[in-house]
Order: structure tokens, then C-alpha cells, then sequence
């Protein structure tokens, strides 16, 4: 950690990375307000993108690549099929908002609002230079491998639950004993 | 030629800019030469000459969700492979980690164990 440079001239990546913030915030309010369900999950993919270019510019490389493949890939893809489950709505649907929709709304200002105060009180004025290949694969396997290998192990036992969850609840034929 | 990180996914971006400006100029080019006399016959959906009855069906069977969640388990899956993949062999690491790997296969091994046995991976 070391003195932050000043706000006031910022560089191009700042600049890029404001942007991508914006389009990943903008792409999320069409994603709750669109009036159709499959843009909705389209708009999602939008977000994502800008997501990963947001880690992108923060020297996350790996991360970045993930955030694509598993969010852009394979996250949007259950959310198609979750969709094609259902009604399978194609085009413009009336029903879609609901009562809830102030409240909703008010939960998410209260999160953000929350979370925005966590990190500009946690970090304050705290500033870490970027340094390229910082967030490379070899990077991260040596910090999961070393210092987090109880979180990775849990996540498997997550994994397993939730795909056993899948089969059980897409299967009409296994049934609950009694 | 050295363009450091950011100069370097600036190359990309300006690739895919490319890409993009392509395949859009292609369509746009498209639409801007060919002629637009569109009938309710023309607009209609074509399936063997037969004219189509009521909406599209787009609902599924429930059963493909497993498969698509097989896919999920199998990218989060290979995207740890790949950290591993560069460390296991470094110094400090070693059988360990070799291990650790192993478990977190053999979990999820389980599961597809699981569907295995409840004839799921076969097509009835």
C-alpha cells in the first residue's frame, strides 16, 4: 500500500474502467426491467462482459477469463434452459412485474448502500499499484493451493450437493422415502 | 514487439472492434442493396411448405437441465485445473497438493457417480 496519486487527473485506465462500470450498471437495470424475459438474460450477458473487462483492467487476468467463461458461458446457459423450463415466454410479457417491486427496489439501494460504505471506510484513502501478471493463473493456484484450500475443498462439497439437487428434483421417478 | 499488459489487450480489443465492424458492415451493406417488398406469405414461418398453426413452443423437458448443469460442474471444474496445472509442480507444493486436487475430483466424482446409478446420463 502506498500514497494514493490524485484523483483529480485521472489516467485512461481509470477512465476505461469508469466506463465499463457504467455499462455493467446500466446493462443490470435492463436486465430487472425488461419487459422480456430471454433479453433479460441477454442484457445479463452484457453485464458480465463488462464485468470481466472491469477485472481486465485491474491486471485480474485470470479472473477476467472466468468471470467469461463461467458467467458469460455457462451461469447465462442455465439461465436459457431455467427459462425454456418454464412457459418458455418469447416476446413481451404483461405480467412480469410484481407487487414487491418498492420494497425490491429499496433492498437493493440499502445493499449498494451498504457495501459502499464497507469499502470506502475499509480502504479509505489505501491505494496498491497494479502490476501486470499480478492476477495470472500460476498466481492464483499458488494463493488457493497454499492459503485457501479449505474454502476450494468446501466448494467441491457445494458442487455436489447442488448437483445432486438437480438430479433429484429433475427426475420425477426418484422419490422421498415414506 | 513488447506492448506490456495493457498494450497488449488493447491489440484484442481492437480485434474484436474489427470483428465486429465486419460482420456489421456486411449485414448493413446487405440491407442497404437488396430490395424490401415484404408479404404477410414472405414474413410467414417456413416449414416444409405446410403453413404454420398457433406460437412457437420453446418449453423444454426438465431432464436437459441436468445436462446443462453437468456443464456447469465441468467448466467451474477444469477453470481450478488450470491454477493447479501451473503450481503442482513448483517447488513447495508437491504430493499435497497432488491430493487435494484429488479429493475435490473424487466429490464431485460422487455426484456424477450419483446420476450414474439413477440412469440419468443414459437416454430413455
Amino acid at each position: 500500500m502506498t500514497d494514493a496519486p490524485s484523483y483529480l487527473s485521472p489516467t485512461g485506465q481509470e477512465i476505461v474502467f469508469l466506463l465499463l462500470g457504467a455499462v455493467a450498471v446500466g446493462a443490470a437495470l435492463l436486465v430487472v426491467t425488461t419487459r422480456q424475459l430471454v433479453h433479460a438474460a441477454l442484457w445479463l450477458v452484457v453485464t458480465f462482459g463488462a464485468l470481466a473487462g472491469c477485472y481486465l483492467v485491474l491486471t485480474a487476468e485470470f479472473v477476467a477469463w472466468v468471470q467469461v467463461l463461467i458467467y458469460v458461458g455457462a451461469i447465462v446457459v442455465l439461465l436459457l434452459f431455467g427459462i425454456m423450463l418454464t412457459r418458455a415466454p418469447i416476446g413481451r410479457s404483461a405480467d412480469l412485474d410484481s407487487g414487491n417491486r418498492p420494497a425490491a427496489a429499496l433492498v437493493a439501494l440499502a445493499t449498494a448502500a451498504v457495501l459502499v460504505t464497507v469499502v470506502v471506510d475499509g480502504f479509505r484513502t489505501a491505494y496498491a499499484p497494479l502490476r501486470a501478471g499480478g492476477g495470472s493463473a500460476g498466481e492464483i493456484g499458488s494463493s488457493v493451493f497454499r492459503n485457501w484450500v479449505l474454502p476450494f475443498e468446501a466448494l467441491s462439497v457445494l458442487l455436489l450437493a447442488a448437483l445432486i439437487g438437480a438430479i433429484v428434483l429433475s427426475r420425477t421417478d426418484i422419490r422421498g422415502r415414506g | 514487439m513488447s506492448l506490456g499488459y495493457l498494450g497488449s489487450y488493447a491489440a484484442v480489443l481492437a480485434l474484436f472492434v474489427v470483428g465486429v465492424a465486419i460482420v456489421a458492415g456486411a449485414l448493413f451493406a446487405n440491407r442497404m442493396l437488396r430490395p424490401t417488398r415484404p408479404t404477410p406469405d414472405k414474413l410467414a414461418t417456413y416449414e416444409c411448405g405446410v403453413d404454420p398453426v398457433g406460437e412457437g413452443w420453446a418449453q423444454s423437458q426438465v431432464r436437459y437441465y441436468v445436462f446443462t448443469y453437468l456443464y456447469v460442474i465441468f467448466a467451474v471444474d477444469a477453470v481450478f485445473l488450470f491454477p493447479w496445472a501451473t503450481v503442482f509442480a513448483a517447488p513447495g507444493f508437491g504430493m499435497t497438493t497432488l491430493v487435494e486436487m484429488f479429493v475435490f475430483l473424487g466429490f464431485i466424482a460422487l455426484g456424477i457417480l450419483y446420476g450414474w446409478r439413477k440412469r440419468v446420463l443414459t437416454w430413455a
